[in-house]
């Protein structure tokens, strides 16, 4: 039974978000027992719901409010008002994501120490280890289902993934299988096994593929200690004169606000909002916005080193059919600066339907040559690099005041300039991709640039100093001992993996944390 | 595709009479556009028919797929046909028929080779007039699920049970 708590009830914590990070941090709070409200601007939407049609998924739940894009990347130019595609819903991106899940490396963690000065880059070590979050992994990898942990097998190659796996093996790669994929291989967790639709982006209807929306919020709905509010768009957090938040400003619905008290606050809103939320709770006493001291606030931002290679054959892949995005290639992900950059990638085979190929192969393309690519549809195979770009203090979010929200709110500006490392990365990725699809006799290869952003990271980073950065190595920020950041924008640099098992992983870490804390009364 | 898209219910018998053909496939005739076959046509209440079958012909030349027949980009500009694009499409037809001229040419619809026309594109590529084209045709002809046929693209499976009895692995030349 879903709980009910009172506005005035200053005992609950508020999770903002029930993403990977807040949906997980509630349910994991609400089984120790602890008062939740979990405020989610989007409405609930669940497998029966979900459709097989990407524009038609991607406007039934997709974040849509207001923002601006600046700055050399090309989204800027042709997306400008879409810097990232996230899920406005319960579930937060979770709903969207292939599920993908893969522990970051040990080197990863230290990215300063190991790479060493970057120019332009603002490096960081995490405060934390992999030895410290490997229990955590453990249980995020449990809870998630990911294949190849926990003796669950692998999932089935589709015909996309032969042509990558034949590929991989022609150019001597030797780290190459169907991925560790938060998606049921076998029945398990009450949840059926994959069918191999192809549609793991627009929410999976046979809820074989984890989502916090089906999984982590009614688990947590059913200990009586979790409300979920749905359609509660959060405006901002308030603090007492000591400067202790005390509840959120909340618009419902049919845009009337609410105040809701709270003992304990955790933003999880997703790279963007995250930051907009702490900037635009300023006032007279933080007149830069919650928890920013540092000036860190916003900064930092990634979004991975991206791009795709497609490329047709002779004859039919028919890429669609089957797991999105279940084949992988780790080789490259090592750090190995002979290759003209720091930090790795990984290769991850992907497919796209007709309308999403034809907005995305190579956006603002037309003529003869765009439709002569879009003619071997059938024939073409697709695969998606993902790797860690570098953090940079100046892309940012910050809050555009020439551009309201429906709120009346400024809208976020995303900011973002290339590294010189993510370009040398892309183009040795790219060549990489294209050469793996030629040994598997490819007729044209299509190196295509990145999407909007799917990994939004390191807006609220991580750091051992309150100089450094907004949060400890609890996700606790620096400032306010009473309010947390529980998703990727904690990220102190990005790692060449998905973020979410991640995300994740820090949040069922939190959840203790907070509970300790909670039992000892020091918040 | 015998089909025929008008509300009036011409026949296609009545559609030819009195029509001019303009550019490669398309027939003009009083408030509509056809076919040069009269196996389709569209009224049009807003722009003229001469308008109509310049922004298909246009819409084929952005994305020249030679087995997608013109009914399919008629129905992806058809929205145009609208009070509040009237104005819009005018002026971005007569700058595309002056772009024509200054090469040489009657009017846009008269340019007979396709590399010309995208020539003529290319020189308009960042008006405003060609972007909204370009842009709207992304979703009104590729998210046309009558066009997917000819990509070979399924689209929906979960009603058929996903892939995994249905050929997901199913290749062998690799
Ligand atoms: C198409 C796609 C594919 C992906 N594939 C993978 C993959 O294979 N592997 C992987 O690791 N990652 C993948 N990702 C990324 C993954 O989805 C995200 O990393 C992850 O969901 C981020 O978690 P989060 O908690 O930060 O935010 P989210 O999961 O986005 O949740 C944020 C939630 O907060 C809500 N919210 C925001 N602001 C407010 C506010 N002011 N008030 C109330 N609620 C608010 C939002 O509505 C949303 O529900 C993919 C993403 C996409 C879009
Ligand atoms: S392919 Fe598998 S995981 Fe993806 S949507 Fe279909 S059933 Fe779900």
């Amino acid at each position: 039974m879903s709980a009910k708590f009172d506005l005035n009830d200053d005992g609950v914590v508020v999770v903002i978000g029930s993403g990977a990070g807040g949906g997980v941090l509630a349910n994991e709070l609400a089984q120790k027992g602890i008062s939740v409200v979990c405020l989610e601007a989007g409405g609930r939407h669940l497998p029966q719901d979900y459709q097989n049609d990407e524009w038609g998924s991607f406007g039934q739940i997709s974040w849509l409010d207001a923002r601006t894009t600046s700055g050399d990347w090309r989204v800027a130019k042709d997306f400008s008002g879409l810097p990232s595609w996230i899920v406005k819903a319960v579930g937060g991106s979770t709903v969207h994501w292939a599920g993908a899940s893969l522990r970051f490396q040990e080197h990863e963690f230290k990215a300063k120490t190991v790479y060493g000065e970057v120019n332009g880059a603002n490096l960081l070590d995490w405060p934390i280890g992999l030895s410290e979050l490997e229990p955590y992994y453990d249980k995020a990898e449990k809870k998630l289902g990911v294949t190849r942990t926990n003796d669950i097998p692998g999932l089935p190659g589709n015909n996309n993934y032969k042509v990558f796996e034949a590929g991989a093996k022609k150019l001597g790669y030797k780290q190459v299988h169907t991925g560790r994929m938060a998606i049921n291989s076998q029945p398990r967790d009450g949840r059926t096994a994959c069918q191999q639709v192809g549609f793991c982006f627009q929410g999976c209807k046979f809820g074989a593929k984890w989502s916090s929306a089906y999984v982590d919020i009614p688990q947590g709905e059913a200990t009586g200690n979790l409300e979920v509010r749905t359609n509660a768009h959060v405006l901002k957090i308030e603090h007492d004169k000591k400067g202790k938040v005390t509840g959120v400003v909340y618009a419902d619905k049919d845009g009337n606000q609410h105040l809701q008290k709270a003992r304990i606050v955790s933003v999880a809103g997703n790279s963007i909002e995250s930051p907009r939320l702490l900037l635009n709770s300023a006032s007279t006493m933080f007149p830069d916005g919650l928890a920013n001291s540092s000036g860190q606030v916003g900064r930092n931002y990634m979004r991975h080193m991206t791009a795709s290679v497609y490329a047709s054959f002779e004859k039919p892949v028919r890429f669609w059919r089957g797991t999105t995005m279940a084949g992988i290639i780790t080789d490259e992900s090592r750090h190995d600066p002979s290759r003209g950059f720091v930090g790795g990638y990984e290769l991850e085979t992907l497919a796209l339907g007709v309308p999403f190929m034809a907005a995305f192969l190579n956006p603002g393309g037309w003529g003869r040559e765009f439709a002569a690519a879009m003619d071997t549809y059938e024939n073409m195979a697709g695969m998606w690099i993902v790797g860690e770009d570098m953090p940079q203090e100046t892309n940012r979010i910050t809050l555009n005041h020439a551009v309201k929200d429906q709120y009346g709110l400024p809208a976020p500006n995303v900011h973002f300039d290339e590294h010189p490392n993510d370009v040398a990365m892309r183009n040795h990725a790219w060549r990489q991709g294209a050469a793996l699809y030629d040994s598997v006799g490819a007729t044209q290869t299509y190196p295509t640039p990145p999407y909007p952003s799917t990994h939004n990271l390191g807006t609220n980073r991580m750091s051992a100093k309150a100089r450094d950065g907004v949060v400890n190595k609890w996700g606790q920020t620096h400032d306010i001992s009473n309010l947390f950041v529980s998703d990727g924008s904690q990220f102190t640099t990005g790692a060449s993996e998905n973020p979410t098992l991640t995300i994740v992983t820090l949040a069922i870490r939190q959840a203790d944390y907070i509970a300790k804390q909670m039992a000892a009364k020091s918040i | 595709m015998k089909k025929i898209i008008t509300s009036k219910g011409i026949s296609r018998r009545d559609l030819l009479k009195g029509c001019i053909t303009v550019g490669a496939g398309l027939a003009v005739g009083a408030g509509f556009v056809a076919g040069s076959t009269a196996v389709w046509a569209m009224e049009t209440k807003h722009v003229t028919p001469n308008e109509m079958a310049t922004l298909i012909q246009m819409s084929r030349d952005i994305y020249p797929h030679d087995n997608i027949g013109d009914q399919y980009y008629a129905a992806a500009v058809k929205g145009f046909d609208s009070a509040e694009s009237k104005d819009r499409v005018e002026a971005g037809v007569a700058a595309l028929d002056a772009a024509a001229q200054g090469n040489g040419f009657a009017n846009y619809l008269s340019v007979p080779w396709e590399a010309d026309r995208a020539n003529i594109l290319r020189g308009m590529e960042q008006s405003a007039f060609f972007q909204t084209m370009r842009g709207n045709l992304v979703t009104g002809l590729y998210n046309n699920k009558e066009v997917w046929p000819f990509f070979g693209y399924e689209g929906e499976s979960y009603s058929k049970g996903g892939y995994i009895n249905r050929g997901f692995d199913d290749i062998t030349w690799v």
